[in-house]
């Protein structure tokens, strides 16, 4: 690990003075230290934002705001969000392990890194890591990676859980910025597609501390988190779904879905949610819903296995949410 | 940098780099070797330990960052003689090598707490019951402990001893 100074402030003040000279957040340190030891990032200077008082939960609007501190664990388990946002609790509870998760936050998880093997491999191509040296990923060992939202220079899939769930119900992120200035962040916003630039994952700004995640009322008490991976716990998706769905006389009055382990960023996709919205349940409304999803899917080689895994997923998952 | 942390309820005040994990605190500086180094990436689970009553994986943890924190580690949980479960993994042939034990009682002396905290996992039907330690709850919430040997049927028996117990004495 590279030396780096460490700095533990107890209010936000000067959090944002040394984030201006450039330091850079850590939170539960479960991916952040991960990737210093293998000197993936090598940041000079640790803001530890744990201590600012952020790691509250309360009501918002008739919804809920999170606090960016709040672990993973005591997101998962708080009664009102096992009550009116159990998507969250599933793909919280379906992430990572029981020790991870206590340490886990909720800033931490969104901004997360890729677990490309390639990112991780720092004798390898990697236009993430360092920008302009390539895409080993193409070409290369192919199996969990992008199908969707991916470009020529990068297929990393983002690999959050909570964030997939955190799409289906509209969060909004709240950022504060440097010099004190705050504003709030649809998910849509926050990510950003990889294009030519996949080493700029989201549109915050050096600096910007997020302090906190708005969920509005949830559109639909029919939730279902789904998650399909090669062991039966503590690995990464291949293919997640998130639903939230509300039904009214047997028909879909409206739906909200969102994806994990297909996009280069937590997928949605609004034509998808259109295609369901006022159709009465059934087998072809589902696959219909899988073809639109999928009309750009571009299945880098050794992925193809994700097409008809996601079409049979969203099949299961809106089968269980319009029971 | 200096940090004191409370390590088996005694306070450490150590000089360390920011670099120090927690682990490495506790096994090189404080020469408390129980907990183990498997992966050193959050991967294996041999180094867990208790923090502030929770169970995490210490190296991912900047021992700077834990000022103040109070730490549990088996050492700690040997004070006064083997708790329950290190004498139910005895009983029950839980290790082979041992190398993952420390870290699976620690962890499992964490995942029992929070069972009876009532906080579901994955595998739970629901998500607002009383939790049941059936075997695929114990597998589930385990996870995050890997054992190479692969004793994990001597592994779910200490634990699952240990789990009906104390319910039957909570009942009592
Ligand atoms: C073995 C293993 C398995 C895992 N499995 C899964 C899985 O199945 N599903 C899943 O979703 N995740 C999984 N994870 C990832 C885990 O969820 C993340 O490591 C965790 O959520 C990161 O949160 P943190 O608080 O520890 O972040 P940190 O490591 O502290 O930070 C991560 C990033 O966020 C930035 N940051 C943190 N807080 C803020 C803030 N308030 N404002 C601005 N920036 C901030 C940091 O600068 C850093 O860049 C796994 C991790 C491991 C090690
Ligand atoms: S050594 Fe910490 S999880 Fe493996
Ligand atoms: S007993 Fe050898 S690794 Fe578990």
């Amino acid at each position: 690990m590279r030396p780096f100074d460490y700095q533990r402030p107890d209010d936000r003040d000067a959090a944002h003075a040394a984030a201006r000279d450039g330091a850079t957040f850590i939170a539960g340190g479960t991916n952040l230290v991960d990737l210093m030891k293998l000197e993936i990032m090598a940041p000079d200077r640790l803001v530890d934002v744990s201590r600012l008082g952020l790691d509250g939960i309360g009501d918002a609007d008739g919804g809920l705001r999170i606090g960016a501190t709040v672990t993973n664990s005591d997101l998962a388990a708080d009664p009102r969000v096992r009550r009116t946002y159990p998507v969250l609790s599933r793909a919280l509870l379906a992430g990572a392990s029981g020790q991870l998760r206590n340490k886990a936050t909720t800033a931490g998880n969104f901004l997360q890194r890729t677990r490309c093997p390639y990112f991780y491999d720092t004798d390898a191509a990697c236009n993430k890591r360092a920008p302009g040296t390539g895409c080993a990923a193409l070409g290369g060992e192919m199996r969990n990676h992008a199908i969707l939202g991916g470009s020529q220079h990068c297929v990393a899939l983002h690999p959050s859980d909570m964030a997939v769930a955190m799409r289906a119900l509209d969060a909004e992120v709240e950022v504060e910025a440097a010099d004190g200035t705050s504003r709030a962040l649809a998910l849509d916003d926050l990510y950003r597609l990889p294009g030519d630039t996949p080493h700029i994952e989201t549109s915050l700004a050096p600096g910007d501390l997020i302090t906190s995640v708005r969920l509005p009322v949830p559109l639909g008490e029919r939730q279902v988190y789904r998650k399909v991976r090669d062991r039966a716990s503590y690995a990464f998706a291949l293919v997640s779904v998130a639903a939230v769905v509300r039904m009214e006389g047997g028909r879909i009055a409206e739906a909200a879905l969102a994806f994990g382990g297909l996009g280069t960023r937590p997928w949605r996709d609004a034509e998808v949610d259109a295609l369901l919205a006022g159709e009465a349940p059934g087998e072809a409304l589902f696959d219909k819903a899988g073809e639109v999803l999928l009309r750009d899917a571009e299945p880098p080689e050794g992925t193809e296995f994700k097409l008809p895994l996601a079409r049979r997923v969203l099949k299961a998952v809106l089968t269980e949410a319009t029971r | 940098m200096a940090v004191t942390i409370t390590v088996n309820g005694q306070d450490h005040t150590l000089d360390l780099d920011p670099r120090v994990t927690l682990l490495d605190a506790l096994r090189d500086h404080l020469h408390l070797t129980g907990s183990k180094k498997g992966c050193d990436h959050g991967q294996c689970g041999a180094c867990t330990v208790l923090l502030n009553g929770r169970r995490v994986n210490s190296c991912l943890c900047l021992a700077v960052m834990h000022d103040g924190d109070e730490v549990t580690t088996i050492e700690g949980l040997a004070e006064g003689g083997p708790s329950p479960l290190q004498e139910a993994f005895v009983a029950h042939d839980g290790m082979q090598c041992g190398y993952c034990t420390p870290g699976q009682i620690c962890s499992a002396t964490a995942m029992l707490d929070e069972v009876a905290a009532g906080w579901p996992s994955h595998v739970s039907a629901s998500l607002d019951c009383p939790v049941e330690l059936t075997h695929d709850e114990l597998a589930e919430r385990m996870s995050g402990n890997l054992c190479r040997c692969s004793c994990y049927p001597g592994i779910n028996a200490a634990i699952t001893e240990v789990a009906r117990r104390g319910k039957t004495e909570a009942t009592e």
